[in-house]
Order: C-alpha cells, then sequence, then structure tokens
C-alpha cells in the first residue's frame, strides 16, 4: 500500500455476536479522492463507516487516519482528527433550528468548558460571534440560508441531507463519510448533490461514500470498491469495477434472492 | 471578566421578587393577607428553594434529556451535609473558633456543593451510560439508597452524625457578620438571591455552546459524537452542576428549617421534583420557578380549602391530585405552563 494514503482500512474483521459482519477488509482513501464504497444490501457498508467513525471497535485488524490509529478512540475523537459524517438515516436534532445544527458542528471550536458556559465569559461571547458569521457563511454556500431559523422537524427530506452535510462540514473536516447521500432524494437533487461534492473535493476535503444509485457513484467517484458478505470484492476505476464479472454476479445474485 | 445571556425578563423577575420582598419587610403577613392566607413567606421561601434544585433538574431532564428520579438525594446531602457540620461541629473536633465563625455555615454549603458535585460526577460517569428507563431506574435506586445511608446513620451508628430516623434539630441561622439573616422575611432574599442566581447560570448554559450541546445530545446522542462533542463527559458534568444546585438548596433548605429529618428527602420527594419540573415545563429555566410555585400554591389550596369540606379524607388526598395533576398537564400542556400563550408572552422578551 502507498505511503500517501489518508486512511488506511487493514484487514479489519468486525462480527457481532459471532455473526461476521466484515472479514479481513483492507482498502485504502487517498487524499483529494472520491471514494465510492458499494456492495449488495448487508455487504458491511454502514458497518465499515461505523468503524472509522470510532462508532464500533474492530474484531481485529487496524485502521490508520494520518498515520495513526483510530482503533480503541471515542467518536468524538475521530471528529478531533478530521473525520466528519452524514448518517445513513438522517440524525438531526429536533426542536434545533438549522443554524444551531451548524452551530453545533462549530462546537470543537468554541472550546468553552461547561463553566465558561454558565458564567458566559466575555471570549465565550467574542467566539460566539464569530461562529455564528462562520456558520452562516457555510449555510449560504450550502444555499440553507433561507432556512437558517427553521426548526429542522418542518424541512422537508431533500433539505435535511443538506443540513447533515452543513453540519459535518463545520467540523472542517479532512475526510467526509457519506452515507447513502443520494438516497431519498429526487434526480435534481441528486445532480445538485453530487456537484456539491465535486465541489468539497476540489476544496481539498476527501470523500468516500457509500451509495446505491450506480449512475450517481460511477459518475463522481475516482475509485470505488465493492462489498459483498462482508468482504471486499474488488477495487478500481468505476468503468473497469463495473465490467468486472464478479460484481455482476453479486448484484445479479442478490437480485435473485429479492 | 463576566457578560449575560439572560435579558429582561430575568430583571423582570428580580424586581418583582425585590418588590414582594420588600412590601413583607416593611409590613410583614401582606402577602398572606392579600392571598386570605393561600401564599406565605414560608411558601415564598420554598418555592425559592425548589427552583434552585429545578434549574439543574431542568437542565438535566430538559435539555439533555436524561432523567432523574432521584434528585432529592442530593438535596437530602447538602442539607445533611451543613446540618451535620455545624450542629456537630464539636464532635467532628471542628474547634469553636471555626465552627461559631459566621462563615462556617457559608464555607460548609460551599464545599458541600463540590464534594456533593464531585459525588455526581463520579455516579453520573458510570449511570448516565444507561438510557431511558434504565437511566430512571438507576436514579431512582441511587435516591433511595442515599436516603437510606442518611436514615441509617451513614452505617456508623455509634457516632450518630444524622440521627436516624429523628434528623438533627438546631440547625444555626446564617448569618452575615454579627448579623443574623432572620426572620424569615429577611431569609427570603438570600434564598431568592440564590434563585435567581441559578436562573441566571442556568440562563447562561442554555444559551452557549454547551446548551446547545446539551440540546443535541438530546436529540441524537450519535450525531452529537460524530461532530464532537463528548457526550459521556458533557451527561456527566450536567449532572454534577445539577446536583451541586441541589446541595445548595439543601443547605439553605436546612438553615431555614432548623431541623433536618430523612423522610424530606426520599422518594416521594425526589417525585415531587420531578412534577414540579413537568409542570412548569422542563424545557426552560422559566419553568424551574413557575412549576414550583404551581405545585406549592396547589398543596396550599388543596390543604386550607378542599380537604377542609372532605372531612372524611386527610393528607393522603395529595398524592391523588398530584398523580391527577401530572396527568392533566401532559395531556395539555405537555411542554409545561411556560409553554401557555399567556407565559410566552413574558417569556419571549428573554430570548
Amino acid at each position: 500500500m502507498s505511503r500517501d494514503s489518508l486512511l488506511r482500512v487493514e484487514r479489519v474483521t468486525k462480527a457481532f455476536d459471532g455473526l461476521v459482519a466484515l472479514s479481513e477488509v483492507s482498502l485504502e482513501v487517498r487524499p483529494g479522492q472520491i471514494k465510492g464504497l458499494i456492495g449488495p444490501n448487508g455487504a458491511g457498508k454502514t458497518t465499515l463507516f461505523n468503524l472509522i467513525a470510532c462508532c464500533l471497535a474492530p474484531s481485529a485488524g487496524d485502521i490508520v487516519f494520518c498515520g495513526r490509529s483510530l482503533v480503541g478512540l471515542p467518536p468524538h475523537r475521530a471528529a478531533e482528527l478530521g473525520i466528519a459524517r452524514t448518517f445513513q438515516n438522517v440524525q438531526v436534532f429536533p426542536g434545533m433550528t438549522v443554524l444551531e445544527h451548524v452551530l453545533v458542528g462549530l462546537h470543537r471550536q468554541a472550546r468553552a468548558g461547561l463553566a465558561a458556559c454558565a458564567l458566559q465569559t466575555v471570549r465565550l461571547r467574542r467566539t460566539e460571534r464569530r461562529l455564528r458569521e462562520e456558520a452562516e457563511a457555510l449555510l449560504d454556500r450550502l444555499d440553507l440560508l433561507p432556512w437558517a431559523e427553521v426548526p429542522v422537524e418542518t424541512l422537508p427530506f431533500g433539505l435535511l441531507r443538506r443540513v447533515e452535510l452543513a453540519r459535518a462540514l463545520a467540523v472542517r473536516p479532512k475526510l467526509l463519510l457519506l452515507d447513502e447521500p443520494g438516497s431519498g432524494l429526487n434526480p435534481t437533487e441528486k445532480q445538485a448533490m453530487s456537484q456539491l461534492v465535486r465541489g468539497l473535493r476540489d476544496e481539498g476535503i476527501t470523500v468516500f461514500l457509500v451509495e446505491h444509485d450506480m449512475t450517481m457513484v460511477m459518475g463522481l467517484a475516482d475509485e470505488v470498491a465493492v462489498l459483498d458478505h462482508g468482504s471486499l470484492l474488488c477495487e478500481g476505476p468505476p468503468q473497469q469495477v463495473q465490467r468486472d464479472p464478479r460484481v455482476v454476479a453479486a448484484y445479479l445474485g442478490e437480485g435473485d434472492d429479492a | 471578566m463576566m457578560a449575560r445571556a439572560w435579558g429582561r425578563t430575568w430583571f423582570l423577575a428580580a424586581a418583582a421578587v425585590a418588590a414582594v420582598g420588600g412590601v413583607e419587610l416593611a409590613w410583614p403577613g401582606t402577602v398572606a393577607r392579600l392571598t386570605r392566607g393561600l401564599v406565605s413567606a414560608d411558601l415564598l421561601i420554598r418555592a425559592g428553594l425548589f427552583t434552585v434544585v429545578l434549574v439543574g433538574l431542568n437542565l438535566l431532564m430538559g435539555y439533555a434529556g436524561q432523567a432523574s428520579l432521584g434528585q432529592a438525594a442530593f438535596y437530602g446531602l447538602g442539607a445533611f451535609a451543613s446540618a451535620i457540620f455545624t450542629v456537630r461541629a464539636q464532635a467532628l473536633g471542628i474547634p469553636p473558633s471555626v465552627a461559631g465563625a459566621w462563615w462556617w455555615p457559608w464555607l460548609v454549603m460551599l464545599l458541600a456543593a463540590v464534594a456533593v458535585g464531585a459525588f455526581a460526577l463520579g455516579v453520573g460517569w458510570v449511570i448516565l451510560r444507561l438510557r431511558g428507563h434504565y437511566l430512571a431506574m438507576a436514579t431512582l435506586g441511587l435516591g433511595i439508597i442515599v436516603y437510606i445511608v442518611l436514615r441509617e446513620n451513614l452505617g456508623l451508628p455509634h457516632l450518630n452524625l444524622t440521627g436516624g430516623f429523628d434528623g438533627i434539630v438546631g440547625v444555626p441561622r446564617l448569618r452575615v457578620g454579627g448579623a443574623e439573616l432572620w426572620p424569615v422575611q429577611v431569609y427570603y432574599f438570600v434564598v431568592w438571591a440564590a434563585a435567581l442566581g441559578a436562573m441566571a447560570l442556568g440562563l447562561n448554559v442554555v444559551h452557549s455552546p454547551a446548551g446547545r450541546a446539551l440540546r443535541a445530545l438530546h436529540g441524537s446522542e450519535l450525531a452529537a459524537e460524530s461532530v464532537g462533542v463528548d457526550v459521556g463527559r458533557l451527561k456527566a458534568q450536567i449532572f454534577a452542576l445539577s446536583a451541586a444546585l441541589a446541595s445548595v438548596a439543601g443547605s439553605l433548605y436546612a438553615h431555614f428549617q432548623a431541623a433536618v429529618v430523612p423522610d424530606t428527602f426520599g422518594f416521594v420527594p425526589s417525585l415531587e421534583l420531578v412534577v414540579m419540573s413537568a409542570v412548569g415545563g422542563m424545557s426552560s429555566i422559566w419553568g424551574a420557578p413557575l412549576g414550583a410555585l404551581a405545585v406549592l400554591l396547589l398543596e396550599q389550596l388543596l390543604r386550607t380549602h378542599v380537604l377542609g369540606f372532605v372531612p372524611a379524607v386527610s393528607g393522603e388526598l395529595e398524592p391523588v391530585v398530584f398523580g391527577l395533576m401530572l396527568v392533566v398537564i401532559m395531556m395539555f400542556w405537555p411542554a409545561g405552563l411556560v409553554s401557555s400563550r399567556r407565559v410566552q408572552g413574558a417569556v419571549w422578551a428573554s430570548r
């Protein structure tokens, strides 16, 4: 494996009570890349994301990000190291506005302990003003500014995906994990999302995404990895992966089961 | 340097508190006369004490979404710490020159709050991993354990520190220099200064990154963690803060009542706190004083106006009415009195 990888997954196995979700999976994500992860339902894609985001710990193997192992770290440390994510089933904070979601994303930058918050130190107020400006700039970039003060539960699904993305970007990630960013979106929204992801890559954010929509992922990713039944089936440029007989078989196989 | 995040409503509330206190100070008993015995200085002090506890409980339950059915335990620990270290100072080997000084009870109050907060931080670190009903059960258990430990003399009957069932009598009044903060009309100011202070503290937390993080982890711990919120730590911290506030209120209670008994801090009082929190509105700092006042007023109303007409029943009607009240509130104002339009008009200014 090359030395210049941002994320290296090394022979990772994850078992839940004996049920093997991932078995000896190795792959890498290079900086500046948009990498796609595909595979039939239950292949272990979200499990792999949860391992990278430190929401789960691998049963065996190692995950190395920027040269340091993520194994054993709590999830908030992954965010501190520069890994941000969105969720397959959108995870928002009910009752909070769109702006507040981004401000929570900027939590790390507030650097304010509970004591400083309880006393509302002047430094905190100054930081708060700066964060607010930054949050608004971010919302503006994602065309969410008109909804800044709107509670999220009143928003349509397509916007929620973008709110999640805004919140993740607030972390200023080096690596962005997108778990099915296109699901639940209409074709126009999907196109806009693809455009947005490309823009992020151009700014230097590395993107690793799980996506079911083949047109979307093949058009977007520089490289695609395929998981099936917890194992890495193959890896390579989209065109090559698409033609791979093993991939075709895996997807047809799924079709037979269904 | 400190700034404030609490706005106009807080100052209005402070002015109202001061006005009522001023009138009571000049013409004692006025409030009771005007309300035909419904509201007394005693009731207002209790409301102030509960407000301090409820600010913490609302941050914990309403904002962070972590249930506590044992909050009266921390209230009791503060009360007993103050009672033990003032009344039993001699037995504990504290020199009279220290124990007799005016600042001693204040120092005890402070140290008790710190100790109770540290205790809650440790306990919270462990039990706040639990969620929903399991957390509720754990805090319930904690409350009962603390109650039993207080009742059973901390397991050291020969020292008789807590006084067992009978508790401790003769807790001294608070003083500043040579001046005793008594009668009750004076003590009112002490308690409500604490209540307003707690509310300011609570409002500061709510309008800060920590307050946002609390609401976020309430909504989705997974998502809050994914952006770098140390959920376990923050939950333990807010649990500790709520415990420390309850401890201060307990200390103030001990010096007010001049006597403490374990039964004041058992399971039913913990439940009463939850009812107050729900009645006032747990997702609001303003719900704290509202809930405390509303429930205490209703209790008083029952005692003076209703129970008198129903000769066959004694105090046992109270829990029944509490239960009914909780059901009605949950049905019609699930967000508490704070959510009613009229109250909101007043609260809105503070946002």
